[in-house]
């Protein structure tokens, strides 16, 4: 196999030669160092004469869109990036996977710094975009799929196994023979993920992976990537706004507001330190005391014979066994509030804390 | 390079499997080539009608029935080969394409995947001319079979005949190229419609397609020569006038040299394009 052969050599000889460090299993997969990465933004007024005015003259604005993230993950990672639209998390991956430059910060993945570009950086990871196609529009995907096996120099054998695990993890192997423009976006999105794990990436990117998808094609493609990953031990960087992929798929949630983390840990983490609230559901026994507790503050819904509301996490004991003592009850549930809402409020906050920093910068 | 040859081969066979998708398409296409050829030629045939019946001193013919040493047949027969090199060297779509790819992020994919664009590009172009000449033999030699008696001279020396053929494989590259390197401005200017039209504009008049380059004229302007010292000519004119013996003898080779030439910098150009088109879109944002 001449084609091994000489990426080994290609390692070997940069062994020697030891200008730049030998990829060290030791060293995170990922490492991000103060990135900062800012667009300029051209301002245009509106009106025909500002428009003619603009062909001489142009305003731009700057636009922060990754503004010092400092980041480590480690081989087997799946973390998430979460954040409103436009915080940064595209141009995060784009910085990754090499699509762009900097203007401060260092990032290092598998040894690599990705916008070298090194063939032998390229070899090693894949980004899936939801949005975008990346298949043969009027080809079966197979013949997509045959191409990217001779771009990342898989053997054949080699290929044809991985093809045929994942055509089978996702079970489309029926479909391979049709041309991709005829396939359904969930199918098509199956593709695209084999497309991009032929040849094996030591890091993925997926950028919102589940977009635009209905449930059973997203709880598809969720076990999936957590069969996948669990096998290959890769280490996954997604983006999604998606609560249940993330839920089902990531140990570790990065949020981003405004080109800066603003919470990096598990979500429980995230629901104990932005949640102040406990969601209580009663079944009550009796109308009488359905009307009763109706008077209580933060209600959020009645249906009798039960009632929902919300009470600070500090007090769920003092008022449960006070209405205990009062009422009776048939079942209570006490719950964390739905992620998304969570979410969103933390999301608002992250803004708002943006939006003050910028006026008391200018 | 062994690893590229089988990435390109591969590309290579998927181009064609995906041509062939539009056979139909193409079959038109190649029949509605003519067309336009066949009202230039009624249009010839009434203007050279007009010049034998009229006192040849006053018409600015010459007076044996030649137009910048045309004659009638030669006219046609220049059309006729014309499209032959337009089959080569024009590249539908080539320079828009870039362009798009280059405005909808599509042109991300070269920068994550370990290929090259231009020889993508290129990869797809032969496999697609290569279906499009097999698709159009059968009609090409029918319509040179009707008119053959057009071709007065008959066939080419051998010397002149190999000129011809290479300087068609030639006018394919240099279209190539040529057509990359606009499409590539698209990483300066998003919009590139404006700067195609002006160049199918040049082309069209400065490369022979609509009329032989001898009858453009020397005064005001020495228009003349100046199409000598662009790259335009050898898009048509140039394979044609080789085949009908209007080049000759050490011209042949300058010509081909020259357009050798112009191939090298087209080439040297666009990867120059690429390049700092690439660091900019990267710096940009994309």
């Amino acid at each position: 196999m001449p084609i091994r052969g000489k990426t080994f050599i290609a390692d070997f000889s940069r062994l020697l030669v030891a200008d730049k460090p030998f990829y060290n299993p030791a060293m995170p997969t990922i490492e991000i160092k103060n990135l900062s990465k800012t667009y300029r933004v051209y301002q245009k007024q509106e009106g025909l004469i500002a428009s003619v005015r603009g062909l001489f003259h142009r305003e731009y604005r700057e636009v922060h869109a990754v503004n010092d993230i400092n980041l480590t993950v480690e081989e087997g990672e799946f973390v998430a990036f979460l954040g409103p639209n436009g915080a940064g998390k595209t141009t995060t991956l784009k910085l990754l996977s090499g699509v762009i430059n900097p203007d401060q910060g260092s990032v290092e993945v598998l040894g690599h710094v990705p916008w070298e570009r090194e063939n032998e950086y390229r070899r090693k990871f894949a980004l899936v975009m939801g949005q975008k196609n990346q298949l043969w529009w009027d080809l079966p995907a197979m013949e997509s799929f045959r191409l990217n096996q001779h771009i990342y120099c898989v053997p054949k054998d080699e290929f044809e196994r991985t093809r045929d695990e994942l055509c089978e993890m996702l079970n489309v192997t029926s479909l391979l023979g049709r041309p991709v423009r005829e396939l359904s976006l969930g199918e098509r999105m199956k593709m695209e993920l084999i497309a991009a794990l032929i040849h094996k990436p030591d890091v993925l990117f997926l950028d919102e992976p589940t977009i635009g998808l209905d449930v059973v094609a997203q709880h598809k493609i969720q076990e999936f990537l957590k069969a996948y990953q669990q096998e290959q031990n890769n280490t996954i960087l997604l983006t999604s706004h998606y609560m249940k992929d993330i839920e089902a798929l990531c140990k570790r949630v990065v949020i981003i507001a405004n080109g800066s983390i603003y919470h990096d840990g598990s979500l429980e983490d995230i629901v104990d330190q932005f949640s102040g609230d406990k969601i209580v559901t009663l079944q009550l026994h009796d109308d009488r005391s359905l009307e009763a507790i109706s008077k209580i503050p933060n209600l959020i819904e009645i249906d009798a014979p039960k009632i929902k509301f919300r009470v600070d996490r500090d007090g769920v004991g003092r008022v449960l066994s006070q209405i205990l003592s009062e009422h009776a009850v048939d079942d209570i549930v006490v719950e964390d509030p739905p992620l998304e809402e969570v979410i969103s409020n933390v999301f608002s906050q992250a803004e708002e804390k943006g939006r003050r920093e910028v006026e008391t910068h200018s | 390079m062994l690893e590229s040859a089988v990435i390109w081969w591969t590309f290579f066979k998927i181009s064609i499997n995906e041509r062939l998708i539009y056979r139909a398409d193409f079959m038109l296409g190649t029949l509605m080539r003519f067309l336009p050829t066949l009202t230039q030629i009624f249009l010839w045939w009434a203007i050279y009608d007009v010049i034998s019946n009229n006192e040849p001193n006053n018409t600015g013919a010459e007076p044996d029935g030649n137009i910048a040493g045309y004659k009638y047949g030669d006219m046609v027969a220049y059309y006729l080969l014309v499209i032959i090199s337009r089959a080569f060297s024009s590249m539908p779509g080539l320079t828009g394409g870039i362009a798009n790819q280059i405005r909808n992020g599509e042109v991300k994919k070269f920068l994550i995947q370990p290929v090259d664009m231009q020889g993508c590009l290129l990869m797809q172009r032969i496999a697609h001319k290569l279906v499009y000449y097999l698709i159009a033999t059968l009609p090409f030699a029918l319509v040179f079979f009707l008119c053959r008696d057009f071709f007065i001279e008959g066939w080419p020396p051998p010397d002149a005949l190999a000129v011809f053929f290479a300087s068609l494989i030639l006018s394919f590259l240099l279209g190539f190229y040529l057509e990359c390197c606009i499409g590539l401005i698209g990483f300066w200017f998003l919009e590139v419609t404006s700067l195609t039209f002006i160049y199918m504009l040049m082309n069209f008049l400065l490369s022979g397609h609509m009329f032989p380059l001898e009858l453009l004229p020397a005064e005001p302007f020495n228009i003349r020569q100046l199409v000598e010292y662009l790259p335009f000519k050898y898009l048509a004119y140039f394979p044609a006038a080789v085949f009908l013996g209007k080049i000759e003898g050490p011209e042949l080779y300058r010509g081909l040299l020259a357009e050798i030439g112009w191939v090298v910098f087209f080439i040297v150009l666009s990867r120059i394009l690429w390049h700092r088109g690439i660091k900019r879109y990267s710096g940009y944002g994309g």
